[in-house]
């Protein structure tokens, strides 16, 4: 997992790049923060394309600002802060063009597992397990239980499945490990909606790796 | 407070893993995982997917885009000085 707050030159020498006109120091920031700032902008806007114009403009206002820059919060902070602010605005005049229906669905309601999964009123355990679900070929690797190589392209399809909000807020959390406090601050969430948002996309990934492994392990064939 | 029923459960995994239950909504989650097996390897595979998300790797900024940017800021650099 990306360790999102760390950098290898220290925050301080970064803006006195910046002000110095150092392209190294622009460039080792574009590349550290630019995949997560990407991803934040897509949480608002409809297409990669848009997105990467807000990460753009977010660039340029940060140079125009950094001769200003007073150091009260951090420049990730203050960078993220502006990038949220110039990805909301162009969502919203976005939203004036584009109908709703193209753009919701990330909040939809239902159940994340099949209902059909757990037995019905007239059973004795009316809403237990019909089946439990099967055991996982987990292996060891340092510390993380994982799966074998092969699941890495089950998970990233999983991942593009999602709608745009619920693959913004996995990719943030999990893969970027930003917390939930910066998720919803660059996203424009509350604390309850970033937990759905995550529950519901974690859930859908979770169902396409049960259905890699469900018939091998129903069968007690190896994976 | 009635006991959860498995379907109920999985509904919970996310703010259980949060920490946004309440301590009783908290207890009566580890009960139910304590006694039940489907559950507790729901929440294990619930555990072992946010793994493999993060064994993902962060796609790289994309190079015209790169380029753009730093010549942006070349522009900017000129200008400025």
């Amino acid at each position: 997992m990306a360790e999102s707050g760390t950098t290898p030159s220290s925050e301080a020498d970064l803006v006195s790049g910046l002000r110095a006109r150092d392209e190294a120091a622009f460039a080792t920031l574009v590349d550290q923060w630019g995949p997560t700032m990407q991803r934040a902008a897509r949480g608002h806007v409809s297409t990669d394309a848009v997105a990467e114009e807000v990460v753009q403009d977010t660039w340029v206002a940060v140079l125009r600002g950094i001769d200003r820059f007073e150091g009260r919060s951090s420049l990730r902070t203050w960078v993220f802060r502006i990038l949220a602010n110039t990805a909301k605005t162009r969502g919203i005049r976005e939203r004036r063009t584009i109908p709703m229906s193209s753009l919701a669905g990330s909040l939809d309601a239902g159940p994340t597992v099949g209902a059909d999964r757990f037995r019905g009123d007239g059973d004795e355990h009316p809403g237990g397990w019909k089946r439990f679900p099967a055991d996982w070929p987990v292996g060891v690797t340092g510390e993380h239980r994982v799966l074998g190589e092969e699941v890495g392209g089950v998970v990233s399809s999983a991942l593009a499945e999602l709608p745009a909000r619920q693959r913004s807020v996995v990719t943030l959390r999990d893969l970027d490990g930003l917390d939930a406090d910066e998720v919803c601050a660059l996203l424009g969430l509350s604390a309850g909606n970033q937990r759905v948002l995550l529950h519901r996309g974690r859930a859908l990934v979770r169902s396409r790796l049960e259905d890699h492994f469900g018939d091998a392990a129903r069968w007690g064939a190896t994976p | 407070m009635s006991e959860l029923t498995c379907e109920q459960l999985v509904e919970l995994v996310t703010d259980y893993l949060e920490e946004a239950l309440t301590p009783e909504a908290r207890r009566r989650f580890e009960r139910h995982t304590a006694l039940c097996p489907g559950c507790d390897v729901y929440l294990d595979q619930i555990r072992i997917t946010i793994a493999e998300l993060g064994r993902l790797t962060p796609e790289r900024v994309a190079p015209d885009a790169r380029d753009r940017l730093l010549a942006a800021f070349r522009g900017w650099a000129a200008e400025t000085r």
